[in-house]
């Protein structure tokens, strides 16, 4: 299944995500012809279990997708949509069949902040931290107020109107399960990204002459560009063995782990690009913005590399010396084979 | 070029072996102290190495028929992964079985696999690699060691290798030496064994910085060696030798060199941690964990019969800048450790490793030397 859903997604993708629709995004329109096509794959219910009406996608499956949002820089809320609608279906509701869904962690009757993509959202699956259940509200009546994260993405404060709850149920679901779950998204997603500026730099650098030869030719840049990939690299391994673990919740080392090391690589990568591309690539007439700007905002999201760097700390300290090696191996022990 | 790491997929059935490394190293190891272990993969002791052959953990994945044991490479990682964890002394078999027993195995002569692959996974049987000379470093192509063949088929020996670890306590070198003498560059290279016990070998060690002796400088002076010492083919050299890069380096020994000073951390800041110590020593476990996995995606690609070099190369550059990173973080941490034997032992364990640290992005391949490499699969060159 994962070749397949790699492959339809990064089609889809390079044909509709271009750098006019990204910025028609950031100025607010919704990109309806994107997410049609995305609902037409069936893609936001992969993660569903078939009798929810799902694909029944492992999260290794899922990988692939969230990573090539990621390196699309895609304007619509895939990933989200995709935890979201496995939360309530771990807690045994059935997900709405159409409409963007998103979620967030909170109360029903407290504003909700930095809520993804909420003024485009019809649905919103709310862990509620007062009573650890999983609700689907629905947003149409819901006061948004608008914001921004730096990549210029809608991140809105939500309160939900009274009457909007469709279903809740228990789940046993952890109760940072939301923010366990939206770091394993953006650090896959800043993985694809880094993936895709290390093509770009490449690519740029055996283009772009200066001294009367191509900048790769220099063995400045060309370590640079070693360093960049590198970074990608340790991304991309850090959140796949992240949504490896994720059988079915999320796993907190490995999630903690990704987000961690993806966040630090995102800050670096970003800056060797900047580095490789030099003024052209700090205007917002270039392409590359949407990339570095999106790597910021993930970075931030979720608990930044350092925020997990100190839980996984205190989790270590708690256990000792003795426990560090044996922690480490547990972490990502024997993989279950779901396919 | 990320392609190259896959899921990182290690296979169920392993954890028994992996508790019966521990149990074994639990056993062995209460008197073993911080101060040696400290020393990782560069500890020597032979009996130990015997021990590990004893217990069936040399050579896992050398044939049965040769004194191995037809394992995985997946077997192979657990293990190594548990010693190098416990800093357990390694070094004496760690070359012969990493490299020189699979390059016997897959270059060698009957004859040659006979003789030698069965001491290897005993545990009796060291090798080192000739590879650096005085005038070759990183251009290591550029090697001027000769081995000229005589009339009778065998072959005369002379030349310098350098920097050539445990060259004294090893039996025999594999040695990357020129046969062509009108050859230049890659070409005319050939791979050629060589018992260190033999007249006109002579073996200087060389003291590091560290005031430890691992590494030699080892003169051949007119040696001559029978025409059995040619290893696969004769011209062949650079190809046979970079072709075991990717088990040379992906593997855990290149990002546990520092595991000895992150434990003495871990005890000496205790289980309560300011925001800061657990800061740190958290970043150091999400890079941890995830260089493991890394390597663990290497090892699958090489189960599977892929040769990813340029994931291989990727996992050193970043797995010994993590070792030497340790030494950065206990630094910035050793003023913050509460007093008692712990902190003692950290800062004893800390002055060993930050010693042997400028070493770890040297051997196998200096850092810049990879990050070229890195370049060029890229497409930049």
């Amino acid at each position: 299944m994962r070749t397949l859903l790699q492959q339809s997604i990064e089609r889809l993708l390079a044909d509709a995500v271009t750098p006019d629709v990204l910025r028609a995004a950031e100025a607010g329109v919704w990109p309806a012809d994107l997410w049609g096509k995305i609902e037409e794959l069936g893609l936001p219910l992969a993660a569903v279990p078939e009798d929810l009406g799902g694909a029944g996608a492992s999260w290794t499956d899922i990988f692939v997708v969230v990573r090539a949002c990621g390196a699309a820089a895609a304007p619509a809320p895939l990933p989200e949509a995709i935890l979201a609608n496995s939360l309530l279906a771990a807690a045994g509701l059935e997900p709405p069949e159409s409409g963007a869904i998103v979620f967030a962690a909170g109360t029903a009757d407290a504003p909700l902040p930095e809520v993804p993509w909420g003024r485009h959202a019809k649905w919103l699956a709310l862990h509620d931290t007062r009573t650890g259940r999983i609700a689907l509200h629905a947003l149409a009546e819901a006061r948004i107020v608008l914001d921004n994260n730096v990549a210029g993405e809608p991140r809105d404060t939500i309160t939900l109107a009274p009457g909007s709850l469709v279903a809740d149920a228990a789940t046993s679901a952890a109760t940072d399960a939301v923010m366990l779950g939206g770091a394993m998204l953006r650090s896959a997603q800043m993985a694809g990204a880094l993936g895709r500026l290390t093509e770009i730099s490449a690519e740029y650098a055996n283009e772009r002459v200066q001294f009367g030869r191509p900048i790769g030719k220099f063995q400045a840049v060309q370590q640079q560009l070693a360093v960049l990939a590198t970074q990608a690299a340790a991304a991309v391994a850090a959140s796949e063995a992240a949504f490896l673990m994720a059988t079915p919740n999320t796993e907190a080392l490995t999630t903690a782990s990704a987000k961690a090391v993806s966040g630090e690589a995102a800050g670096k990568g970003a800056s060797i690009a900047h580095a490789v591309f030099g003024a052209i690539g700090f205007t917002h007439e270039h392409s590359l913005h949407f990339l570095t700007r999106r790597l910021w905002a993930w970075r931030a999201e979720y608990g930044s590399d350092a925020y997990w760097a100190e839980q996984l700390g205190r989790t270590i300290a708690a256990r000792g010396d003795e426990g560090l090696w044996p922690l480490v191996t547990a972490a990502f022990a024997e993989t279950k084979t779901d396919d | 070029m990320l392609d190259q790491f896959g899921p990182p997929v290690l296979p169920p059935g392993l954890e028994p072996l992996r508790a019966d490394v521990r149990a074994f190293l639990a056993d062995w190891g209460s008197a073993y102290p911080a101060e040696k272990r400290a020393l990782s993969w560069m500890g020597f002791d032979a009996d130990f190495s015997r021990a590990l052959g004893a217990k069936g953990w040399l050579g896992l994945s050398i044939p049965r028929e040769y004194g191995g044991h037809d394992a995985s490479p997946f077997e192979r990682f657990v293990v190594n992964e548990e010693l190098l964890a416990a800093g357990a002394p390694v070094t004496a078999h760690w070359i012969a079985d990493r490299q020189s027993a699979p390059l016997l195995l897959r270059h060698g002569t009957e004859a040659q696999k006979q003789r030698y692959l069965p001491a290897i996974c005993a545990g009796e049987m060291y090798f080192c690699i000739g590879m650096s000379e005085p005038g070759s470093g990183s251009d290591l192509a550029s090697v001027r060691t000769k081995a000229d063949r005589q009339t009778d088929g065998s072959w005369l020996l002379n030349g310098r290798k350098v920097w050539t670890t445990n060259a004294d306590r090893c039996q025999a070198m594999i040695a990357l030496v020129r046969t062509d003498p009108a050859s230049e560059r890659h070409a005319g290279l050939s791979q050629i064994l060589v018992d260190l016990t033999l007249p006109g070998v002579m073996i200087r060690p060389i003291k590091d910085l560290s005031g430890h002796e691992h590494f030699n400088e080892v003169t051949f002076d007119d040696v001559r060696l029978g025409a059995d010492a040619l290893i696969g083919v004769e011209g062949d050299g650079w190809a046979q030798a970079t072709s075991e890069l990717a088990f040379e380096r992906s593997g855990p020994e290149r990002f546990l060199s520092a595991m000895t000073l992150f434990r003495c951390l871990v005890g000496a800041v205790g289980p309560a941690p300011d925001a800061r110590q657990a800061v740190e020593i958290g970043r150091l476990v999400a890079w941890l964990i995830s260089l493991r996995s890394m390597s663990i995606s290497v090892t699958a690609q090489l189960a599977s019969g892929q040769d990813p070099v340029w994931a291989a190369s990727c996992v050193k550059d970043l797995g010994t800048g993590y070792e030497q990173e340790t030494v950065e973080v206990a630094m910035r941490l050793i003023d913050s450790l509460p007093p008692g034997a712990q902190a003692t032992t950290t800062r004893r364990v800390l002055a060993i490793v930050q010693s042997m640290a400028p070493s770890f992005s040297l051997r196998g391949g200096t850092r810049e030397i990879l990050r070229g490499i890195l370049a060029r699969g890229l497409g930049v060159r």
